[in-house]
């Protein structure tokens, strides 16, 4: 590469930072005079602020930091003398986005990503399509975070108090949690559910991973059709599943207990295990044969050229090259019966109430926001889990000698 | 070949044919994947095909109003419909006798409530008749104990009944319980039906044989030392009525013969009323024509009962109807079901496909922190997701309580975005968003962004360039996405439930209440195997566009 490099030049303060920079202004004084019923004048003020940001943007331009703090302080003490602690943390986050906005117009960095032959129409459409895809991020992020700021409400309501919005500690309390791990009507369906679920899995994974290999191998007859049928738990909505299963395993269950002489209890915990782990395998299946997909069949060749029986060959060389491809699937399986509802709900009695179970009548019938600290103890679980798929993907990737991400 | 002298066939290493031997090490193969296949197979096959197909069966299956009232579907054979008569005596009869067998059994209530869905009224009609029963042959016990006081013991009775060659009757009747009850029915009875009294009293020694039947399997008492149900003594009624078995009795001289002359001479006693006028006293509906219709449309083993009303028809007597306005609301929920799962389609296309770009053509390392957005509500319990839009969504939710506080919203003036279906359209477009950036993701990486810059470089405005050049490659991405989540949401059950009301559910919604509260399975079996039909014509067509081993989970 040479190096060519080519600067943008810095655009004119009065015929672009400035007018922009009013205008953003003008929309966040339009929304904040709202509130006072002024719109107009809060527009105006807003942009009148904007010119000022703007100006300062341009004249500072070297003490990008210190200025931004600058504006951000002054911002944030007029929010508070206005309306108080939550006004003050809109003060804040108003000053960060439109001097941030100056700067970033002001220093040229708006074309930063963009190739220098763009035009200004192109520009402009570029980073509103940044802006789009900014928003369909905060959309799927977003209608997270209230759940987790309300669960630690110290009202029992479902909506946040004036002592939360004004970051007072008394609208804050730790009863929900302490509610959720103090009480049997949450703590039996958790522990329902870290009965069901491990076994579940490990069903579908030990079952799975063995059929994944079947299903590797270069002659396999009518393989469409088996692997359509494997698939199928995936596909089917899991209210028909739940259907088909509620009509087929009651029976079951009362001939296991009839013919068997079981308790009632364990032939429901029987049953729900055994269509949970039907609704896992899918996830077994479809990660694991991806796995296989880069395995090196020649190893395995190697293996048994050197003396190895099939046994040996499938737990030490196989077997910890496909590992990670296996608890992938695995934490799949696990994160499906852990996460299902519709299927329990037909199958299981009243011992099986699983968690999800409790959160959805809890849901449509009383509401307590014992549920919110159920679901950020959930959240919490799945960003850990997730992480956990991340690095094995990682792994996996880097021991088959592809690309790391 | 090395060695050109050879002729014939080329050998493998132990000497037998090559051919031959590949052949074998081919089979020896397909058998290996095969054995380590078939263990998950067959655990999915018993665990979830053979439910579904039980499901499937279930709704066209009408066995219960045959298998509970046997005689009386058979009698109502000779019954026509459409002369506006109700069906005559001997239906009646057979039905007194099934009626009181299923009441023990508890099964006519089953009945009634199976035929209620077709007809509204006939499960209380069925519920009140079943208390009746006793009365009916009591009437007929106290005639005859006031005759012979031998009436009222059981040996008597079963004296006068048991006896030799019943053995096929015994049977026949065994196999009639075993229909009802769906148990085998296996065991000793300790009574065996005389051959000469089921000839000449059969009502009598059909309910005798039924009441030890149940006696010794079901109650496991000592037929000998019971006393029979009052439908014997009705039965004997029955069986008196008749000339011909009146002739007969007279040249009989078995067992207890002379009180059963007695029983004879004084038949004059006995209640003269007709069983129709009996069910008529206990429920005047007995004699209202459109309950028998129904009953002798859905007296079949199978019906398509269930299949037409899930599409809003009706069996009647002329044929197939379409039902009255007010009852129709299956194809209205299937089409809301298609539509509503359509926009949400739509809604995720829109979003994912912008977001799906980015992630394709943004450095790696960047575009693996931003894939962490998208796949941390994947991995994240619906029911949180769900909480998460309630909390949202509600009346006194965040974004009014926002859109109030910045005055934007008369606090009198709330939206009304749960409960109907805005809030599921919003909720469920964010739930199965990640299915389908996923899927587009994956497809847009394979796309070389050189090709675009080609485009604008022979002179196509950055609109042409995308639509023509980048757009159609897309394409296969859009397909199996929308597909995803058009499948994933025909079938949703749990969030339109919570955030659904009346006007957002689904026809999931529909099939779970079945199931649940009222309790009509076949009409929820019918329901879901349309919906598994039009998943299964669109999981088809996945196959076609993606194929079965393309789909892909976290990237």
């Amino acid at each position: 590469m040479s190096d060519l490099t080519i600067t943008v030049p810095r655009p004119p303060l009065p015929g672009f930072t400035l007018p922009l920079t009013a205008v953003l202004g003008a929309i966040f004084g339009f929304v904040a005079g709202n509130v006072y019923g002024q719109p107009w004048i809060g527009a105006l003020g807003g942009a009148a602020v904007g010119v000022v940001i703007a100006y300062l943007a341009h004249a500072m331009s070297h003490k990008r930091t210190a200025t931004r703090w600058g504006i951000i302080a002054v911002l944030a003490l007029a929010g508070l003398l206005a309306g108080g602690l939550g006004a003050a943390l809109s003060g804040v986050i108003i000053g960060a986005v439109m001097s941030w906005f100056a700067y970033w117009l002001d220093s040229g960095d708006y074309r930063k990503n963009v190739p220098i032959y763009y035009s200004a129409g192109q520009t402009l459409w570029y980073n509103s399509f940044l802006f789009i895809c900014g928003l369909v991020f905060f959309f799927l992020i977003a209608p997270l975070l209230p759940v987790m700021w309300l669960s630690f409400n110290a009202e029992d309501f479902f909506t946040f108090t004036p002592e939360m919005l004004n970051f007072q500690a008394e609208g804050y309390s730790l009863k929900h949690y302490r509610n959720f791990l103090g009480t049997e009507e949450w703590m039996t369906p958790l522990k329902n559910s870290l009965i069901i679920a491990p076994f579940a899995t490990f069903i579908s994974v030990s079952l799975g991973t063995l059929a994944a290999i079947g299903l590797s191998q270069s002659h396999v007859p009518g393989r469409q059709a088996i692997m359509a049928v494997l698939i199928s738990p995936m596909i089917v909505p899991l209210i028909i599943s739940a259907t088909g299963m509620f009509f087929f395993y009651a029976p079951l269950g009362n001939w296991l207990e009839a013919n068997l002489g079981l308790s009632q209890n364990f032939v429901g915990y029987v049953k729900v295990i055994l269509a949970h782990a039907a609704l896992g395998v899918p996830f077994v299946i479809i990660t694991v044969t991806a796995t296989l997909v880069g395995f090196d069949r020649s190893l395995t060749r190697a293996a048994a050229n050197m003396g190895a029986d099939p046994i040996t060959t499938f737990f030490r060389v196989q077997m910890p090259l496909i590992l990670p491809g296996v608890i992938s699937g695995g934490l799949f399986a696990f994160i499906t019966s852990f996460d299902e509802v519709v299927v329990v709900l037909f199958v299981g009695s009243a011992q099986q109430q699983t968690l999800p179970w409790q959160m959805f009548t809890g849901l449509r019938e009383q509401i307590s926001p014992t549920i919110l600290a159920a679901a950020t103890i959930l959240v919490t679980v799945s960003i850990l889990l997730l992480a956990t798929v991340e690095l094995l993907r990682r792994r996996s990737e880097r021991l088959r000698g592809l690309s790391p991400g | 070949m090395s060695d050109a002298t050879q002729t014939g066939p080329v050998l493998a290493a132990d000497g037998s044919p090559l051919k031959r031997s590949l052949a074998r090490t081919l089979r020896r193969q397909k058998l290996r994947a095969l054995l380590l296949i078939s263990p998950l197979l067959v655990f999915v096959l018993v665990t979830f095909i053979v439910p579904i197909v039980s499901m499937l069966f279930r709704s066209v299956e009408n066995q219960i109003v045959a298998h509970t009232l046997p005689q009386t579907v058979e009698a109502l054979q000779d019954w026509n419909p459409d002369a506006g008569e109700p069906p005559s005596e001997a239906v009646f009869e057979a039905l007194y006798f099934d009626m009181f067998k299923a009441a023990e059994a508890k099964r006519h209530t089953q009945v009634g409530n199976r035929l209620n869905y077709e007809q509204p009224g006939l499960s209380s009609m069925f519920r009140g008749t079943g208390r009746d029963l006793d009365d009916i042959g009591e009437e007929f016990e106290d005639v005859f104990v006031g005759i012979d006081p031998a009436f009222k013991t059981s040996e008597f009775w079963f004296e006068l009944l048991s006896g030799e060659g019943g053995e096929s009757f015994l049977d026949d009747r065994r196999a009639l319980y075993a229909a009802m009850l769906g148990e085998s029915m296996r065991g000793d009875v300790g009574f065996l039906p005389s051959a000469e009294m089921v000839s000449l009293l059969p009502a009598t020694s059909a309910a005798y044989t039924d009441f030890a039947i149940w006696t010794a399997i079901e109650k496991e008492d000592v037929v000998a030392e019971e006393r029979p149900w009052e439908a014997v003594y009705a039965g004997l009624g029955v069986d008196l009525r008749s000339p011909e078995v009146v002739a007969e009795i007279g040249s009989y001289s078995g067992p207890g013969a002379d009180i059963l002359k007695a029983a004879v001479a004084s038949r004059d006693q006995l209640p003269q009323a007709s069983f129709q006028e009996m069910f008529a006293e206990s429920d005047e509906d007995w004699l209202d024509v459109e309950g028998w219709r129904t009953m002798s449309l859905y007296s079949p083993d199978y019906t398509t009962g269930y299949f037409l009303n899930s599409v809003d028809l009706q069996k009647t007597i002329d044929g197939v109807e379409a039902r009255p306005e007010t009852q129709q609301i299956y194809i209205k929920l299937f089409i809301r079901t298609l539509y509503m799962s359509l926009i949400i389609t739509g809604a995720c296309i829109l979003l994912g496909y912008p977001v799906a770009w980015i992630l394709a053509n943004l450095p790696l390392r960047t575009a693996n922190v931003l894939m962490i957005l998208v796949l941390l509500p994947f991995w994240t319990s619906l029911l949180v997701r769900t909480s998460a839009w309630k909390v949202l969504l509600q009346q006194q939710g965040v974004i009014n309580e926002i859109l109030v506080w910045l005055g934007f919203v008369a606090d009198d003036g709330r939206l009304v975005l749960m409960n109907n279906a805005t809030g599921t359209i919003i909720a469920m477009t964010h739930i199965l968003l990640p299915f389908m950036i996923l899927p587009l993701y994956s497809v847009m990486k394979t796309i070389p962004p050189s090709y675009l810059r080609a485009a604008k470089s022979l002179g196509a405005t950055n609109w042409t360039a995308f639509w023509r050049v980048y757009f159609p490659q897309s394409v296969p991405g859009i397909g199996a996405g929308s597909i995803l989540v058009f499948i994933l949401a025909i079938g949703y059950y749990i969030t339109p439930e919570i955030v659904g009301g009346t006007d957002g559910v689904f026809i999931s919604n529909r099939i779970a209440y079945h199931i649940s509260s009222s309790l009509n399975w076949g009409l929820a079996a019918a329901l879901g195997t349309i919906l598994l039909l039009v998943v299964l014509a669109l999981y088809w067509l996945y196959d076609q566009i993606v194929g079965i081993d393309n789909v892909k989970l976290g990237g």
